[in-house]
């Protein structure tokens, strides 16, 4: 496991992650709460139901509360703490119902509960403790398979050539920049190959991209350049936010090229239809 | 075409200059070979990831060790400084300062000065301040002597001309010095240093910055790499060193790995070439060195960003720049885009203590947030954390108390109820469900445009049923608890 926080810089140009220490996983639990996210929810639904499916493959019970929305990024990083702080505890009153594990199907919104709420609620010691639970028991999906499930993928597709986008959270603040590739790497007929400066940002930034389209527009311009020059089929990655930016930008450029989220890719490849019942 | 901009002509925000930036497809390039190759000579001299943590633990942990009785070590540095018979003045503003040094120059009658390479300096416009009185400021670094001659500004903080390619800078002593066209870099660095060699003899003072002031030995630290720094600051009778407040450490031992940190950070180097430790004017047994000594030291607004726990991290800065090699918005608009002295991550952080938020309003919302700099930054200053608060204190309203200097610039009534409204939608369930059963059931009826997002993407279409009603239905079946 140690080479997945070591990798120094495979790729010259791509930013030498800071060693970050390794976080230490739980046994698998029973049951957990999928936090959905927002921009799943109504974007790429089918991305969330395959996160639970994988999971319940595992044999664990998901939850999913019809009360939860979204995780007050959007609000946080526009600068507005106190609706950020708002939306912030009613997420927290929904999760700490159960007390379950939360499983998020994306690096941002995971990463703003694990870190960004303890930014949020720094000056109310009352709500800093529940905080730091909930950051404690927060997995990003592609962690909580590899190293809670400790999951075993059986590839039942066809070769099949992918690029893989990271999104920045799960590089920096998730430290899971290499989980993905490990999950990938499980898939025996699937080929993930680099394109250039994928460390790099793709542009999104939540409000970033309306606020500095010029320069988001270009970001992404350069991200799927690359995609498309790298030989891939297909590019998957397991952050919402990063899919609708890159997607957009894609059909906007009338290109057919797609991405779409690691949950949908893994569950596909790896599920046999009429098989276990999970479908 | 290459723009020419002296900092006054340019477009009168950040996001027209980026436009026009994004458009030039030679600047583009320029700046992402000159940053690819900047990133890998940085991830070379930094192999083994463990030293490099350790390394930056350090260096944080002496910066801020520093900053915490920075009152008591400037002090500590005046007298050992007075002692070793430099001149140390002190100036709260630009104003301030200039006065000082122009008066340290008018009581030598001096009429021609040259210069190492100084952000500080720059900071102050000093170049134009004294031509203005009458002398003539020549730049001896050769990025900075490009600059000049182009009658720009510096791109980079380390690098200033690192918006041109080899190219441009023939083409521009061409048509400035009559040298023969050649993309040969020695020959071109061969044209600057026979302009520049004569100018070191005859400057009646050399203006340096400083990278380390040392507290307990009296010392001045300057890095560099042409030997233009050591000419500036031997060869003219008189040496102006100018330097901010927070350059300040205790000892020469601290020195070592921010030495080190520094060097690697900017140009991936072991070292530079010439370690410059200025400890006072020419002794009378000495062959070489200048007659006077002086130290300005700064402010302009660093006390106000001292006073502020959260924002004092920002003068942990070591200048070495790492922040804009490694920033993909720096990258792609480069650092004239900036319209200030210091660009790229570490100018958004700094300038709003300078100059004031009202007048960079636009610096924090530039930045995806993507954390490439935090990352290499030599002594760990959180710049993703310091954009986040500037980002608040940019929408503060009129009625909140203002803790940055210009706060409250971007405040909007209409932006702060469209986030009530988020707000009220993402607290009340039934509202939220009942948005997504709205947005997915009309998704035709979904706008074509939406505002800037459809510049760059194809409009957003909901999905046919959200998550919320998939994982009700899945988990109903499964005999499962919707709860």
């Amino acid at each position: 496991m140690s080479e997945l926080f070591y990798d120094a810089a495979p790729n010259a140009t791509r930013v030498a992650p800071g060693r970050k220490p390794q976080r230490v996983y739980p046994d698998k639990p029973e049951a957990v709460t999928l936090f959905g996210t927002c921009v799943v929810d109504l974007f790429f639904p089918e991305a969330g139901l395959d996160a639970i499916r994988l999971l319940e493959r595992e044999g664990i019970r998901v939850e999913f509360p019809q009360e939860q929305s979204c995780c007050g990024q959007p609000a946080w990083t526009s600068g507005y703490r106190e609706e950020a702080r708002a939306v912030a505890r009613a997420q927290l009153d929904i999760l700490d119902r159960s007390g379950l594990p939360v499983v998020v199907p994306s690096g941002s919104c995971a990463g703003m509960f694990r870190h960004h709420y303890q930014a949020l609620f720094a000056d109310q010691p009352d709500m800093l403790k529940r905080v730091q639970a909930l950051a404690e028991r927060t997995f990003e999906l592609t962690e909580f398979l590899l190293y809670v499930c400790k999951v075993q993928l059986t590839d039942n597709g066809a070769p099949r050539k992918i690029a893989l986008h990271t999104s920045c959270s799960a590089r920096r603040e998730m430290n899971t920049h290499l989980h993905a590739r490990e999950l990938l790497k499980q898939l025996g007929r699937v080929e993930r190959v680099d394109h250039d400066h994928e460390s790099e940002c793709c542009g999104f930034g939540g409000t970033f991209s309306v606020r500095m389209p010029e320069v988001s527009g270009a970001m992404v311009k350069d991200k799927t350049r690359s995609l498309l020059d790298s030989g891939a089929i297909e590019m998957v990655t397991a952050d919402g936010g990063c899919l609708m930016n890159i997607n957009g930008s894609l059909e906007k450029q009338r290109e057919a090229f797609r991405g779409r989220h690691l949950a949908s890719f893994l569950w596909e490849r790896s599920n046999v239809p009429g098989k276990g019942g999970v479908a | 075409m290459s723009r020419r901009i002296p900092v006054t002509e340019l477009t009168p925000d950040f996001r027209g200059r980026a436009e026009e930036a994004l458009a030039d497809g030679q600047l583009r390039n320029n700046f992402r070979v000159a940053m690819d190759s900047l990133m890998s000579k940085r991830a070379n001299a930094f192999q083994d990831a463990d030293e490099r943590e350790g390394l930056r633990e350090l260096g944080n942990r002496i910066k801020a060790g520093a900053l915490s009785h920075l009152p008591d070590l400037l002090e500590q540095l005046e007298q050992t400084l007075t002692a070793n018979g430099v001149k140390v003045h002190w100036a709260e503003t630009l104003e301030e300062a200039n006065t000082l040094v122009h008066g340290i120059i008018e009581a030598r009658q001096g009429r021609q000065v040259v210069k190492g390479k100084s952000m500080v300096s720059e900071e102050m416009e000093m170049n134009d301040y004294l031509a203005e009185r009458g002398i003539e400021c020549l730049e001896s670094d050769m990025g900075e002597y490009i600059v000049q001659l182009d009658n720009e500004k510096p791109s980079h903080i380390i690098m200033p001309a690192i918006h041109k390619n080899a190219r441009q800078v023939s083409k521009l002593f061409h048509d400035k010095l009559g040298e023969p066209e050649t993309e040969d870099v020695n020959q071109l660095i061969q044209v600057g240093r026979r302009t520049l060699r004569q100018k070191f003899m005859d400057a009646d003072v050399g203006v340096s910055g400083v990278n380390f002031a040392i507290a307990e030995t009296g010392t001045l630290l300057l890095v560099e790499n042409e030997g233009n720094g050591r000419m500036s600051t031997t060869v003219p009778p008189v040496h102006i060193a100018v330097t901010g407040i927070e350059k300040v450490v205790a000892n020469l031992r601290d020195v070592v790995p921010l030495v080190s940190l520094l060097t690697r950070s900017a140009l991936g180097q072991p070292i530079t070439t010439y370690v410059n430790l200025i400890s006072g004017p020419r002794k009378p047994d000495e062959l070489d060195g200048p007659e006077e000594v002086h130290l300005v030291l700064l402010d302009n607004g660093r006390s106000g960003a001292f006073a502020d726990a959260q924002m004092r991290q920002t003068l942990n800065c070591i200048r070495c720049g790492a922040c804009m090699n490694h920033c993909p918005v720096y990258t792609r608009v480069g650092g004239h885009t900036y319209g200030e002295v210091y660009p790229g991550p570490i100018g958004k952080i700094i300038t709003p203590h300078m100059a004031g938020l009202d007048n960079v309003p636009d610096h924090p919302s530039a930045s995806s947030l993507c954390g490439a700099c935090g990352d290499v930054c030599p002594v760990k200053i959180p710049i993703p954390e310091l954009l986040q608060r500037l980002r608040q204190e940019n929408v503060k309203s009129p009625e909140q108390p203002q803790q940055v200097k210009g706060g409250g610039a971007k405040f909007s009534r209409t932006e702060r109820w469209i986030w009530r409204g988020w707000q009220t939608l993402n607290t009340r369930p039934t509202l939220y469900r009942s948005f997504l059963w709205a947005a997915t059931r009309f998704r035709a009826l979904s706008p074509k445009k939406a505002g800037p997002w459809t510049e760059n993407h194809s409009a957003p279409v909901p999905a046919r049923r959200s998550l919320h009603d998939l994982a009700a239905e899945h988990l109903n079946q499964k005999g499962g608890r919707p709860s």
